[in-house]
């Protein structure tokens, strides 16, 4: 869990500076800056696109292509659960609806470092205002599912209490 | 780090699989407890073994052989010391010498030789079983022979397609271009395989090694591994891997020491499943849309910035150093019709051992699944199984004694992919598997083809009305006609499978498309 600081031009200027030079340098200069903040803002593309000699509809073209950047900040938690068919198999879906109903939960819900979809009635007097669940499609674990990634660490095995835990902690118990 | 001679070596994994139940707490756990006891141990972060459900699966070094234990969990581990382990001795968690497993026994282990045996990092230990070797016989011969040896080998890119690897070579190796381009494709996104996950955490220089070879016999000087963005320790152990092949001068302006040159590069994908389509993956490298191209031309003539490239999957090349070691007829030698040498096996899902499994082509579905698989892990029948990921049939209880062959599989209307096999027990419901195949074929589309692009969204939205018993008849019409047109006219195989998974839920499990309606829960 990373506490990321505000964008910054001047340092997302020189994160482009550091690797422009790279062979079809979007992918790791956008890397490297969600990496930084946690997000890559908007106020990137003009940058980019001067850096890279592309307009802006092409950048932004590329960076909402991909599922991985985020164009704004994260919540504190993010828990990146497998819906891929070797976890379907072994019931992730159940995982998903359990969030739902027993903890009020969405998984995929919208907006940024704020509540969660709440819309279902839940008695399980935690706060999940900081914490995302968002629906991935495998993680190379599929002989020990349902699996999720959470804060870079893979769990196996997952159950309904382990994630609904994995959702209120702080660190990742391994 | 400097350790008495007689310090006890102790494995265990750093496989991303058993990490993810438990074995960095266990490898901290036996660290303390050996501290604790005064017992001098080297612990051994190694790749897995493959058997996941025995993970974390620790091993001792024994003057008869390695010892595994397993599954170990952190509070198991002063009882194994009490059960004087650290010699082999025993306790309820000790499953014997690892190379007598049954699971292993079985296997014809040639790609994965040396997983789990070693420690990945180790450079030195790397070249102690059998490393390097390939790559040192490929720089004694022409790019010609090189080349020729892959062909005749009979090898076929594993990552789904199964392409003959040597007439890929040649078309860039005939190609003439100041640049040309080796590119890997570990986006290894299709659900129930992690072959590749496995041997990049687990023998890195393998993988190194493979593209060196390529590199050298078709006379590329750079090299890009594409990994998907949700395997972070393989990025780690890559990246690690590469400096230290740098370092010693496998890879850099002089490959071993020749007057060849060679510069690899991890680069990291952003979740998106279409980039394991090699030219959707090429447009990435570049930085842009991943947008499929059309083909022609292909990639062997213009490829990566328009060069001409070799994109083989991760275990394409790491097959390459065997066959370069070993000759190209010893690796013929297994497998079977136009399906040569060995297939890494993925065995997961609902499924009470899982795992990694090398084999000849050949081996029948049910012998994986029933006899080294052991049933479902919820210990109810199996109803369905996928085959060769997302885009892959489902198959019935009844049809698996099928062989697992491009061939075969083919000829049913399934097809081997990626070597992936998933196991679902009598719960699965075929009409939502099949939704959920438009489903992510919806999200993950490039966008580039409107059959892919619309039919997708059209596809979730028949299967909805049929779910609900809207005109059932009428609409399993449509949804036969919507899957003709995606196969015949999408761009690339995600359109253009995505009904292979539909078909094959509606034509083998024809009873899920023809259940009562039940009254749908608001989403």
């Amino acid at each position: 869990m990373t506490a990321y600081p505000a964008w910054d031009q001047d340092s997302a200027r020189s994160i482009i500076a550091g690797l422009v030079h790279l062979e079809g340098a979007a992918l790791p200069i956008l890397h490297a800056l969600q990496e930084e903040f946690g997000h890559v803002d908007a106020q990137v593309v003009p940058l980019l696109a001067d850096a890279l000699n592309l307009s802006r509809a092409e950048v932004h073209g590329t960076i909402s292509f991909y599922h991985d950047f985020r164009t704004s900040p994260p919540p504190r938690r993010v828990i990146k659960l497998c819906r891929a068919e070797a976890c379907q198999a072994l019931g992730c879906e159940a995982l998903v609806q359990d969030l739902a109903h027993r903890h009020g939960i969405a998984v995929d819900g919208h907006g940024h470092g704020h509540a969660h979809g709440h819309t279902h009635s839940h008695d399980c007097g935690h706060d999940h205002s900081h914490v995302a669940v968002e629906t991935v499609y495998c993680l190379g674990n599929c002989a020990l599912g349902p699996s999720a990634l959470v804060d870079g660490e893979l769990i196996g095995r997952l159950d309904s209490d382990r994630l609904a835990e994995l959702c209120t902690e702080t660190g990742v118990r391994s | 780090m400097t350790l008495s001679p007689d310090a006890i070596r102790i494995f265990v994994p750093i496989d991303a699989a058993a990490l993810s139940v438990g074995a960095d707490a266990v490898a901290r756990s036996i660290a303390r407890e050996a501290q604790a006891r005064g017992v001098t141990i080297e612990i051994v972060r190694n790749g897995s073994r493959g058997m996941l459900w025995l993970e974390p699966m620790v091993e001792v070094a024994t003057p008869a052989g390695r010892i595994a234990y397993g599954p170990v969990a952190a509070r198991h581990v002063a009882g194994l010391f009490d059960a004087d382990f650290q010699a082999g001795g025993s306790h309820a968690l000790r499953l014997g010498l690892t190379e007598e497993l049954d699971w292993m026994k079985r296997q014809q282990r040639l790609t994965f030789e040396r997983i789990g045996v070693t420690d990945p990092l180790s450079l030195a230990e790397y070249r102690a079983h059998g490393g390097l070797a390939g790559l040192e016989k490929a720089l004694a011969l022409s790019g010609d022979d090189v080349v020729e040896a892959v062909r005749a080998s009979g090898l076929r890119g594993r990552g789904g397609a199964g392409f003959p690897t040597g007439i890929k070579w040649k078309t860039v190796q005939n190609a003439r271009a100041e640049q040309k381009y080796i590119v890997c494709n570990a986006d290894e996104g299709d659900s129930g395989t992690f072959a590749d996950r496995m041997l990049m955490e687990g023998d890195p220089f393998l993988l190194i090694e493979g593209m060196t070879i390529a590199a050298i016999a078709v006379g590329a000087t750079r090299g890009y591994i594409y990994l998907r963005s949700e395997y972070p320790h393989a990025f780690k152990t890559l990246q690690r891997a590469i400096l230290k092949a740098e370092t010693a001068g496998v890879l850099g302006d002089s490959v071993l020491g020749s007057s060849l040159a060679f510069r690899l590069e991890v680069r990291l994908g952003a979740g998106a499943y279409i980039c394991g389509e090699e030219t959707s993956l090429l447009e990435s490298l570049e930085g842009k849309r991943a947008l499929v191209r059309a083909k022609p031309p292909i990639p062997a003539l213009q490829g990566l910035f328009g060069k001409p490239t070799i994109v083989n999957n991760v275990l394409s090349f790491a097959a390459v150093p065997w066959i370069l070691d070993h000759g190209a007829q010893a690796y013929a030698d297994y497998g079977l019709g136009r399906s040569r040498g060995t297939l890494p096996v993925q065995l997961g899902g609902n499924v009470k051992r899982g795992g990694l499994i090398e084999l000849a082509f050949g081996i029948s579905l049910r012998e994986i699944i029933e006899d080294m698989g052991g049933g479902t892990l919820s210990g109810r029948p199996i109803r369905a199984v996928q085959v060769g990921g997302p885009l892959g049939a489902y198959l019935t209880a009844a049809q698996l004694d099928v062989a697992m062959d491009y061939e075969a599989l083919a000829a049913m209307r399934a097809m081997l992919g990626h070597g992936g096999i998933v196991v679902f027990d009598d719960s699965v419901d075929m009409a939502k598997q099949a939704r959920f195949a438009f489903e992510f074929c919806a999200k993950e589309s490039c966008g580039k083809c409107t059959p892919c692009r619309i039919g997708a969204t059209r596809g979730v939205e028949v299967m909805d009305r049929i779910i609900a018993g809207t005109e059932r008849p009428k609409n399993i019409a449509v949804l036969r006609d919507l899957s003709k047109l995606m196969t015949d006219a999408s761009l690339c195989a995600m359109g253009g499978l995505t009904p292979m998974p539909v078909l094959s839920a509606l034509n083998h499990f024809p009873e899920d498309f023809d259940r009562p309606a039940l009254p749908m829960a608001a989403e």
